[in-house]
């Protein structure tokens, strides 16, 4: 038999991903956002132990170093806007190991862009006039929608997410075709979290519309800035249109020793999970140090955002190789 | 002896991984036959789940084999479960004793008997000596799914107009095996029909 070595998306597809990238670089040479790139390839890689990477060998004969494939360019941007870039966005690839199915392929297309001075409410706005533009050709969006997790998620389960009380939790998931998460999240609440907003939440979210649901719970702050007014919230924000997730932004963390702090506990956790050990990326804390400006960022998945726009059931379909022919 | 104790151990440990093979989620595909609170499954559909900043699940569509319920479940990735040692097997259906219906294995001539509840919506498709499938969980079976076109002889239905070769609308037809099917109205009592067992409609005569 022969091998199957024709692409898995429609030369349409391919001229659709063009067009895409060409409107999102002329929005921003608009704004005068600076386009940067940075390495893939780097020494340190993030620590989050929700995000497996991929390590590979560079020889340099006698010496021998471990390089890592970046999970996402965030570290490297910071430390642009540290050295007075201004705002920057970037296109490029990010690598997350283990990652494969509909929606997710382990090499994936990310636009990540910072704003120099912009709070996370300003850098929404900005959000919604880009996604807006781009499907308005298709006028498949009808409007956009500003929700905090609170409330959406009080909305959908009838739970506090900022409180935890494990036996309303406990109740919700046996009452509501959920029963695993009891044995699956044990007195975990960020875990809790990530369950029931996935299946009782999210799929309802962004019915044609751009939904974005910010003030996170601070146990899923990841590099947000916990909310001046209220430390039970941070100041991060999530994309979701037709029940996909979009993308995830931030009203950055600029404190050096927070940032520090962040990344001893979640060293920790990996220690506890047996999950491979990472080394902190001390050149972005010594950018901190030195001062990173006040800003927010964000980052959408450019081939979700494809498959959104030409409505496909797989992120194959977008993909000029997916995994299983790259 | 020190190496030959490894080599034992390790035999022992390939032997046990032999007989309980497990998958892992990424693993599951459809058809995989796996082991869920106790009871044999099979997978339907295998969703990936991950928040971009959280953790991988994957929300799993699985049949149970003895019910033919049909349930989600969340598993954290990476999670495994057993193999289920479930075969099917194509058998010839012998007859009904009242209690049981008996099959046998065309091959190794074994003989299984399976009750009405295992049986199922089957049952009304069975012939004697017509061929089915069983499936077998630890030999035992668990269900039988018949062919998917059989031929059956009709035992009741009305008379209908000569001439009318129309097909439509049609008149029902009880079958030797106690089904009940819609025919077109030019098909007469003591007639064979050719039935799609999976949606229960007519196909044609059935010319002997």
């Amino acid at each position: 038999m022969q091998e199957a070595w024709q692409p898995t998306c429609s030369v349409a597809m391919l001229q659709s991903r063009a067009r895409l990238l060409t409107k999102i670089r002329a929005f921003f040479l608009e704004k005068s956002v600076l386009e940067v790139e940075t390495p893939l390839l780097s020494h340190t890689i993030g620590t989050d132990p929700q995000l497996a990477f991929f390590a590979t060998d560079y020889c340099l004969p006698p010496r021998l170093h471990t390089l890592f494939l970046q999970t996402s360019p965030e570290f490297a941007m910071k430390r642009l806007l540290a050295a007075g870039s201004g705002s920057i966005y970037q296109i490029c690839k990010a690598f997350r190991n283990g990652e494969s199915g509909r929606f997710h392929n382990p090499e994936f297309t990310l636009l990540e862009w910072y704003r120099v001075g912009f709070t996370l409410p300003q850098l929404m706005d900005e959000i919604a006039e880009l996604i807006l533009s781009l499907f308005a050709e298709q006028k498949a969006l009808s409007a956009v929608q500003r929700i905090s997790y609170q409330a959406v998620f009080q909305h959908y389960t009838g739970l506090n997410a900022l409180e935890f009380c494990y036996a309303d939790y406990c109740t919700y998931a046996l009452d509501n075709q959920l029963p695993e998460a009891v044995s699956l999240c044990e007195h975990d609440h960020a875990l809790w979290l990530d369950v029931l907003f996935s299946h009782k939440v999210q799929p309802y979210l962004g019915d044609n519309t751009l939904c974005m649901v910010y003030g996170y719970p601070a146990c899923q702050s990841s590099l947000a800035r916990i909310n001046a007014d209220d430390s039970r919230i941070t100041d991060r924000v999530e994309l979701f249109i037709n029940g996909v997730e979009l993308g995830n932004g931030f009203y950055e963390l600029t404190d050096a020793s927070e940032q520090n702090q962040r990344f001893d506990n979640e060293i920790a956790s990996r220690q506890q999970k047996n999950l491979a050990n990472v080394v902190k990326d001390e050149r972005l804390i010594a950018a901190l140090e030195t001062g990173l400006p006040d800003c927010s960022g964000v980052a959408i998945g450019l081939d979700r955002l494809l498959m959104l726009l030409s409505k496909s059931a797989s992120i194959d379909d977008v993909l000029s190789f997916s995994i299983h022919r790259a | 002896m020190i190496a030959s104790i490894i080599m034992v151990w390790f035999y022992i440990v390939c032997h046990l991984e032999d007989k309980m093979a497990s998958y892992s989620t990424n693993e599951f595909k459809a058809g995989l036959k796996v082991m869920l609170d106790n009871d044999p499954c099979a997978i339907i559909e295998n969703e990936f789940v991950k928040p971009g900043k959280g953790q991988a699940f994957n929300r799993v569509k699985i049949r149970n084999l003895k019910t033919g319920r049909v349930i989600e479940r969340t598993f954290k990735s990476g999670e495994s479960l057993e193999g289920a040692d479930v075969i099917e097997m194509e058998m010839q259906y012998l007859y009904n004793d009242g209690d049981f219906r008996h099959f046998m294995n065309n091959e190794t001539f074994d003989q299984y008997q399976c009750d009405e509840k295992i049986v199922g919506d089957a049952g009304k498709w069975l012939k004697d000596q017509d061929s089915c499938t069983v499936m077998l969980w630890n030999d035992a079976p668990i269900g039988v799914t018949p062919a998917n076109f059989v031929e059956l002889q009709i035992v009741e239905t009305d008379p209908g107009v000569r001439g009318d070769t129309s097909g439509g609308g049609g008149k029902p037809a009880k079958l030797e095996t106690g089904a009940v099917v819609r025919v077109p109205l030019f098909v007469q009592t003591d007639e064979i029909i050719k039935v799609d067992t999976r949606t229960g409609e007519y196909i044609s005569r059935v010319k002997e």
